[in-house]
């Protein structure tokens, strides 16, 4: 991985897995039986479609396997697995889709 | 549905109960190792991610950060509100382990991922006269298969990924991924209206430096979405 010295590596594995940590033993371990804010649940039920689809969105318009050109196949196959995803509510059919409509359209499409 | 059942059995319970995420767990494992192997990881590092961070999206989510050079801060940032909701699953849980030891609890934490939450969340709502041993075995047994199965995944990614050619444009399999866990998620409006936010404003900020607009995207995403939620909760009121 360029532009990251092993050892600074490490640091993010590691500062990743102790936040990962913190994060979920969290309220267990130190709220005790007391409950969270409604406000702050509300926000919070929003972090995964926060985060994910702005993260995604570029690698999908911008592939960095052509040059950062839109890909007919690779648009197609994104299309596919939140498709799939949104109607089968499921992600192993979504990824099957995606990878499906992925490897069809670069064959078909060159 | 009342039998009192043996810790053992419960323990049994939770195994069978988790082992058709291995479905989702050994795919996911293998493209994380693979993706990661591809980057530019060490099998070290690789393992580490899948070891001591044990949270596919937020893995990949620094996989990609770090190869596009993002400063540290970011990555931490991104991948760790990517992690927000397990802390929202800590506190679903609270009222059914809270009172276990520390120690147990902690386990509990380490092992806590989407499937071994919905699981254990299901079956103690439905099992309310569970005692607190009962739910830890069949927590206990539900990450049994699913936990180990990811590490072991990820090894096999990473051991195999270097061998596959570029025609297999496995490039494209971690933005499958990512939507395949956007699609199910996107419950209500509010959902879908935090992730349009999320990628107008992803796109419109591209020209910040790596992360940087996708954090700012992120936040106007989540006060779209709960927004929206109240929204929606007020005219279901005012129609009554």
């Amino acid at each position: 991985m360029s532009g990251y010295s092993n050892g600074l590596i490490w640091a993010i594995i590691a500062a990743l897995g102790l936040g990962s940590f913190l994060l979920r033993y969290s309220f267990m371990g130190f709220l005790g039986d007391r409950q969270l804010p409604a406000w702050a649940l509300r926000y919070l039920r929003y972090t995964l479609v926060a985060v994910m689809p702005g993260l995604v969105a570029p690698l999908v318009l911008w592939p960095a396997a052509t040059g950062g050109t839109p890909d007919p196949a690779r648009l197609l196959a994104a299309g596919a697995a939140l498709t799939a995803g949104v109607l089968t509510r499921n992600t192993l059919w979504a990824i099957v889709s995606g990878l499906a409509t992925l490897y069809l359209g670069l064959w078909l499409l060159g | 549905m009342s039998e009192p059942l043996s810790l053992t059995a419960l323990y049994w319970r939770g195994f069978r109960h988790g082992v058709p995420f291995l479905l989702v767990i050994v795919p996911f494992g293998l493209l994380f190792g693979v993706a990661a192997t591809k980057a530019g990881l060490d099998l070290a590092h690789v393992m580490g991610f899948s070891v001591l961070v044990i949270a596919g999206a937020a893995q990949f989510t620094a996989l990609q950060l770090m190869g596009d050079h993002a400063p540290v801060l970011l990555i931490l940032a991104a991948s760790l509100s990517v992690n927000l909701r397990m802390a929202m699953y800590s506190a679903a849980l609270t009222p059914h382990l809270g009172k276990a030891p520390a120690w147990q609890k902690a386990l509990v934490a380490y092992f806590m991922v989407d499937q071994s939450y919905a699981l254990s969340i299901t079956e103690y709502e439905a099992r309310p006269q569970m005692s607190l041993g009962q739910k830890l075995a069949y927590y206990a047994g539900a990450c049994s298969p699913i936990c180990p199965l990811w590490y072991l995944a990820t090894l096999t990614g990473a051991l195999v990924g270097a061998q596959i050619p570029p025609e297999f444009a496995l490039d494209f399999a971690v933005p499958i991924t990512f939507l395949a866990m956007i699609g199910p998620a996107l419950r209500t409006l509010a959902h879908v209206a935090a992730a349009i936010t999320s990628v107008v404003g992803a796109l419109l900020l591209a020209f910040l430096p790596a992360g940087v607009g996708l954090m700012i995207a992120a936040l106007a995403a989540m006060v779209v979405g709960a927004q929206v939620e109240i929204w929606t909760e007020r005219r279901k009121a005012v129609r009554g």
